[in-house]
């Protein structure tokens, strides 16, 4: 485990930033969007039983945080790797 | 066997449990107190997190809530959970990287300043005393409910099974007391909510169910609820928002960022061993608890359908009140639920119309409550749902109770008063200061000031306002200072509580509202439990705008971000 460089430091910060800005679209969009800002429209199709906007609001968001918040720690776990910065 | 033997057998078992695990579990150091000894497995600490932030509103009400609300209730589940997400992104792993062991002391050393540490002290004991208020009193609800004790004797008996494995274990003995709390509730929450589904769906997954046709028609089952419910002139169960849209994205966001900024929540994260960890223990607690919110729709629907239907069989045909189910009849006696025959014909009618409903009183804990006895299910599931309601009410209240003792033995007095104190006497202090939290938590159960029942929601709105955006800030810029996060935690947390005290009075009393709980008097229509959003915003703009006309923070500041922002060298939660 050798001390990284302050670009290093840098580069790995960025590289987290960017990985964290596309997850939360995705957050804000799964919740806020399809939960709330676009209900109505996508309420208009239908899935089983589900209306869709309502499906997003009451399981389909909670379905995503999940799958995102394991996406970024496989994500960051790699990104530790390659800068050398994983414990043990 | 009947139900109320078999309850306490249940319940008794489960102290049992919990008694058992406090005695293996002894705290033997300020570490162990505090953090559990940091070592914690991430899944373990991700079950104990989800007990821990699943309470007596989550396992009692939420159901309830959305069964009346509909599409509106929306919020408490969007809400609840993805705070999950910004909490495994954007503080968790870099909390944990610091390694201390509370938030405030946090704070306080990213700001540099001890007033800042004060500050957040007392935001964090403002919204966990809310809250607990509001644990204690579903202790004692629950208690009195199932097991015909009255309230206070169930507040007395609640507080003593918390007093023994908070007092002697601390985080320790809270934690692997949590993990069999979070399976008493979880398997008390589903398997009714699985045989409600597989009886009206024929589908075992409640929420699968939702989405499928009633059993043996084509008809789905919220169709059948739209139409169940419209038909009686309320508003169409499916697309039924909380006032208005705004109102719902300030009243979602304000929970998420309440939940990210919950102190009780935020310290389980100390326990798991690497900054890995933590993230992936934020992705395992949201599992837990996605098991029970993602089934809350479905026993929210299906209750209120089986409602409708015990109420109106067919279309303008009333059940007979004399004719009524058994449950019905219980819950009557505890006043819950209640019947008044207005036009004298014996029959029930439930309208939208005041004038002319009936069902003159419904609350909506009965819901979930009631469940097991509306699906006609055998005792030993209602006796369970008994010990589910206590297991969440008591894991909550333990965590609480856990935040505020630390940031008083070691905030306040190793922090400030006395530093020099030894480890010995400072775990000591931690204890008495438990001790002390657990009776000032039950003495103001047994005498609830008149604002408890806004309080679970306002705890939020505070945590959003105050302490969330200056963990953020300290995390993500080396720009803010401690003017800055001062001055934004004083504004924040005063905005919210100065918009919630002139809707809903001045400490909640009533009449002292100046502006009155309208919705006409609401700034852009936003309800004052939804307004820890806007609080965070102002808190957040006030902070950027006095750092930038105040000194910048010294070089320390700076390596302690660099420091944090990098999971190298993250050592277990040091003893200093």
């Amino acid at each position: 485990m050798s001390k990284m460089t302050e670009q290093q430091a840098e580069a790995y910060w960025k590289r987290n930033l960017a990985l964290m800005v596309k997850l939360l679209v995705i957050w804000f969009v799964v919740s806020y969007g399809c939960g709330i800002l676009l209900v109505d429209v996508l309420n208009q199709v239908q899935i089983g039983g589900y209306k869709l906007g309502f499906w997003f609001a009451q399981q389909g968001s909670i379905y995503v945080f999940v799958a995102l918040i394991f996406y970024y720690t496989r994500r960051m776990a790699a990104l530790d790797r390659e800068f050398n910065v994983d414990e043990e | 066997m009947d139900l109320r033997t078999l309850t306490y057998i249940v319940v008794g078992a489960t102290f049992v449990l919990y008694i058992g695990i406090a005695i293996w579990s002894r705290a033997g150091s300020t570490k162990d107190f505090y953090v559990a000894g940091g070592g914690v497995h991430p899944v373990a600490n991700g079950m104990a997190t989800a007990a821990d932030w699943m309470s007596a509103a989550s396992f009692i009400s939420m159901a309830g809530l959305i069964a009346f609300m509909g599409y509106g209730g929306s919020v408490f589940l969007m809400g609840w959970t993805g705070g999950f997400v910004i909490l495994a992104m954007l503080l968790a792993p870099y909390l944990r990287k610091y390694g201390k062991f509370t938030v405030p002391e946090f704070i306080g050393d990213r700001y540099y300043s001890r007033a800042a540490r004060v500050v957040a002290v007392i935001c964090l004991i403002i919204c966990s005393v809310t809250y607990v208020i509001g644990q204690m009193k579903g202790v004692g609800v629950a208690f009195s409910r199932f097991l015909e004790v009255d309230y206070d004797t169930g507040l007395y008996v609640g507080m003593i099974i918390v007093f023994f494995y908070a007092v002697l274990g601390g985080m320790k003995g809270i934690t692997y007391t949590q993990i069999a709390q979070y399976c008493v509730l979880i398997l008390a929450y589903t398997i009714p909510a699985i045989f409600i589904s597989l009886q009206l769906t024929g589908n075992p997954l409640p929420q699968l169910g939702l989405g499928s046709t009633m059993a043996g028609t084509d008809t789905y089952l919220l169709d059948r609820l739209d139409q169940v419910v419209t038909d009686l002139g309320f508003a169409e169960y499916t697309t039924n928002a909380r006032l208005s849209t705004l109102n719902m994205f300030a009243y979602t966001l304000s929970l998420m960022i309440g939940t990210a900024g919950l102190p009780h929540v935020i310290i389980r994260f100390f326990t798991v061993p690497k900054v890995r960890d933590a993230r992936s223990s934020a992705g395992w607690a949201l599992v837990f608890i996605a098991i029970l919110y993602t089934t809350a729709p479905a026993v929210a629907g299906m209750a209120r359908l089986n409602l409708m239907q015990t109420i109106e069989p067919e279309p303008g045909q009333y059940l007979a009140y004399d004719e009524r189910p058994q449950w019905f009849k219980n819950w009557e006696t505890t006043g819950l639920l209640a019947f008044e025959d207005k036009n004298g014909d014996g029959l029930i009618q439930y309208t939208s119309q005041a004038e002319s409903n009936e069902m003159v009183k419904i609350d909506n804990d009965i819901m979930v409550l009631a469940n097991p006895e509306i699906a006609r299910l055998p005792n030993w599931v209602i006796a369970l749902v008994a010990a589910g309601g206590l297991a969440a009410a008591l894991s909550t209240a333990a965590g609480l109770l856990l935040a505020i003792s630390s940031a008083i033995s070691h905030d306040l007095l190793k922090g400030m008063i006395a530093p020099n104190i030894s480890e010995k006497t400072e775990l000591t202090a931690s204890r008495v200061a438990m001790a002390l939290a657990i009776v000032g938590a039950g003495y103001l159960g047994l005498n609830p000031p008149g604002f408890a029942a806004g309080t679970v929601a306002l705890a939020f709105g505070l945590a959003a306002s105050s302490i969330f955006p200056a963990l953020m800030m300290g995390i993500f810029s080396t720009r803010v200072n401690k003017e800055g996060a001062i001055a934004g935690m004083v504004a924040g947390i005063g905005v919210t509580l100065f918009y919630v005290f002139q809707h809903k009075g001045i400490m909640f009393i009533p009449g002292t509202a100046f502006l009155g709980d309208m919705p006409e008097n609401w700034f852009l229509g936003i309800e004052p439990n939804a307004f820890g959003a806007v609080g965070a915003v102002v808190n957040f703009a006030v902070a950027v705008i006095v750092a930038r006309v105040t000194a910048e923070p010294p070089e320390s500041v700076q390596e302690l971000v660099d420091h944090i922002r990098v999971p190298v060298g993250a050592t277990t939660a040091h003893d200093h």
